[in-house]
């Protein structure tokens, strides 16, 4: 199993927690190591594994602030659909965390778009705007 | 073949499947089984949809079949549909637009590449049959706090627990209204967290009542029963209390969840005062049912019936000639339903005929599906537990305060013009999470006249969310002044 780095709630025992592999009942291969550098600090994961499941593996739940009140945001479904979980991966924003595959050295930066104020992170080209021609790109 | 960077042609196949889950896998086997060429593509890395998600190949598990369902069946269809040459399946191939054919199907556009990434190759595809196999996402009703971390859909704590191992909290109270809640708890307990309670919507007798009518009209659809009495025993074995007639009214907490208030709730789902109990969790599960993803049926010009789902007759066909659709995305059945459907769907696309059997495996589900209705189905009464200060659109945050005042001040009825006043439903995700909820809450704050245009919410242009960039290389005009992706092998592809 990948050690894990001792977060701040590692004690008290709750938030998101990976399966060990060594006593996982489904058994799955053991997979190559990976590290992202997740606004600077190393964080370790598996080869195969999304970046949100590398962050969620690592202990934390939320890697966003929202724009108009600054609320943090992580995973909500899981399947690509509600963008809650978006990240900046090596310079490109807008990236749904629960949808790309981690790759080692992959630089992993919050984004937090704080309305009116600058962008933090990020430089790559933001999506197309949306429905009636608006949303989408911000910030 | 040319090169769809820089050659804007259309690739011609005879059957193009959007979509491999249950019933997109099931189209493309049955179209190959009656001759045609097929392209099969989805926007996942891997094949199997949100039913059969699974590891990737860096963590194959030879026990991975105690996560699923049908998994036998599953690897024989993929392993059927690699080693066919006249089927291709592309993945990470995002479709983003379907361009309206005259009285046909539509040009499907799709970028192919890592998800969200800035360098994806643009393909488009011009096909004799299009088979939308879509799916559906979750409905989650919001409620006061449901946008704290540790709020999650269920099908999240499903993809995470199946796809990456990872359990979404340590102690986990599963909630909302339907089948889905009892794997959504097995998952969990197979992934080594501590399962809280399921807490489902609708009362005992509704329940009853929709599920146990005429009975022995489910026996054809044992095998379902057979899966039933597995959840049973895993509730048993975890000693997991299930709970009918109540609901999560509220998730508490300052960046995180730390509790959950759950309250009764009566027939129609209004919330029972004086009922309210709180919960220690770390992480709650909430699924109300689901959306079918009809954005490129309706971009293609097919009629949707009056629950949204797209319409199709016996033979899977839409109300465009060339288009059909199968499994969630012509209304929410599972995935018996959905494997049953895509192979009718893909015999007739490919010009043959559904056998007897087929269409009597086919009719088994689809009773099953009006019970589910029957049973689960969203009822009014739960825009009684949002309260002003309640997020409804996550993506903008606008509240239900904010959405009943600008109805009330504007006195618009108008969902696109009340959508542009508050900005509800225009963020990111484009509708998709709050979309029908931003219309429940208005048709219920403008009373009886209601809304002049419901149901708009699922019309978007852009299937997904592309970059400009992108589009820019995908549209022919602009395609030569673009510079050409790099050539080189397509991320993705599984070549045959």
């Amino acid at each position: 199993m990948i050690p894990r780095r001792p977060g701040p709630q590692a004690p008290a025992a709750r938030g998101p927690a990976a399966v060990p592999a060594a006593t996982d009942p489904v058994r799955p291969r053991e997979s190559a190591p990976l590290t992202l550098l997740v606004d600077g600090a190393p964080v370790r994961g598996v080869q195969g594994q999304t970046v949100a499941g590398v962050l969620l593996a690592d202990g934390q739940l939320s890697w966003r602030r929202t724009s108009r009140h600054g609320k943090p945001r992580g995973v909500f479904c899981g399947i690509g659909a509600c963008f809650d979980c978006l990240v900046v991966v090596n310079g490109v924003r807008d990236v749904r965390a629960c949808q790309r595959r981690a790759q080692d050295g992959d630089v992993v930066e919050r984004q937090d778009d704080p309305r009116g104020g600058g962008t933090r992170g990020g430089t790559g080209p933001s999506p197309a705007a949306s429905d009636d021609g608006a949303g989408g790109a911000r910030g | 073949m040319a090169d769809p960077a820089t050659d804007p042609a259309p690739e011609r196949v005879d059957v193009l499947v959007v979509g491999a889950g249950p019933a997109g896998l099931g189209a493309a086997r049955a179209a190959r089984a009656a001759g045609a060429r097929v392209v099969l593509l989805d926007s996942s890395d891997q094949v199997g949809g949100q039913y059969w998600r699974h590891l990737p190949p860096e963590r194959t598990s030879a026990r991975e079949s105690t996560l699923h369902h049908g998994w036998e069946r599953f690897t024989a269809l993929r392993e059927a549909l690699s080693t066919d040459e006249g089927c291709r399946v592309v993945t990470g191939a995002q479709v983003w637009a379907a361009d309206r054919g005259d009285d046909g199907p539509p040009v499907v556009h799709a970028v192919v590449g890592p998800a969200d990434g800035t360098d994806r190759t643009t393909r488009a595809y011009a096909a004799t049959s299009v088979v939308l196999a879509t799916g559906a996402h979750e409905r989650t009703l919001p409620f006061p706090g449901w946008d704290l971390p540790g709020v999650f859909s269920g099908g999240a704590a499903q993809a995470l627990a199946k796809g990456e191992r990872v359990a979404v909290g340590r102690r986990v109270l599963v909630a909302g209204a339907g089948p889905f809640l009892l794997p959504v708890a097995a998952s969990l307990v197979r992934t080594g967290a501590g399962v809280a309670g399921i807490v489902e919507a609708s009362r005992w007798g509704r329940i009853t009542r929709g599920w146990g009518t005429r009975p022995w009209e489910l026996l054809p659809a044992r095998t379902k029963v057979g899966e039933l009495g597995g959840y049973l025993r895993d509730l048993a074995a975890h000693r997991i209390p299930y709970r009918a007639g109540a609901g999560v009214v509220a998730a508490h907490g300052r960046d995180r969840v730390e509790s959950v208030t759950v309250a009764d709730l009566d027939a129609d789902w209004r919330p029972v005062p004086g009922t309210e109990r709180r919960h220690d969790v770390d992480a709650v599960c909430v699924s109300h049912g689901f959306v079918p993803r009809v954005e490129l049926a309706l971009s293609s010009g097919c009629a949707t019936a009056d629950d949204g789902s797209v319409r199709v007759d016996d033979e899977q066909r839409t109300t465009v000639p060339g288009v059909f659709a199968a499994g969630e995305v012509t209304g929410i059945g599972g995935a018996d339903l959905s494997l049953a459907e895509g192979e009718v769907a893909g015999l007739v696309a490919a010009g043959a005929l559904p056998g007897p059997g087929l269409l009597r495996r086919r009719a088994t589900y689809r009773a099953f599906a009006a019970r589910l209705h029957a049973a689960h189905g969203i009822r009014p009464g739960w825009t009684q537990w949002v309260d002003d200060t309640t997020i409804v659109c996550r993506c903008e945050e606008v509240s239900a305060g904010e959405l009943r005042r600008s109805a009330e001040l504007t006195c618009s009825r108008g969902l696109r013009s009340l959508k542009l006043t508050t900005r509800a439903g225009l963020g990111i995700c484009q509708g998709r999470t709050c979309g029908r909820s931003v219309e429940d809450l208005l048709e219920r704050s403008l009373g009886p006249a209601g809304l002049l245009d419901r149901g708009r919410v699922s019309r978007r242009p852009l299937a997904a969310p592309v970059r400009m960039g992108e589009i820019a290389r995908a549209v022919p005009p602009l395609v030569h002044l673009a510079t050409p992706a790099p050539s080189g092998p397509v991320p993705g592809e599984e070549s045959p």
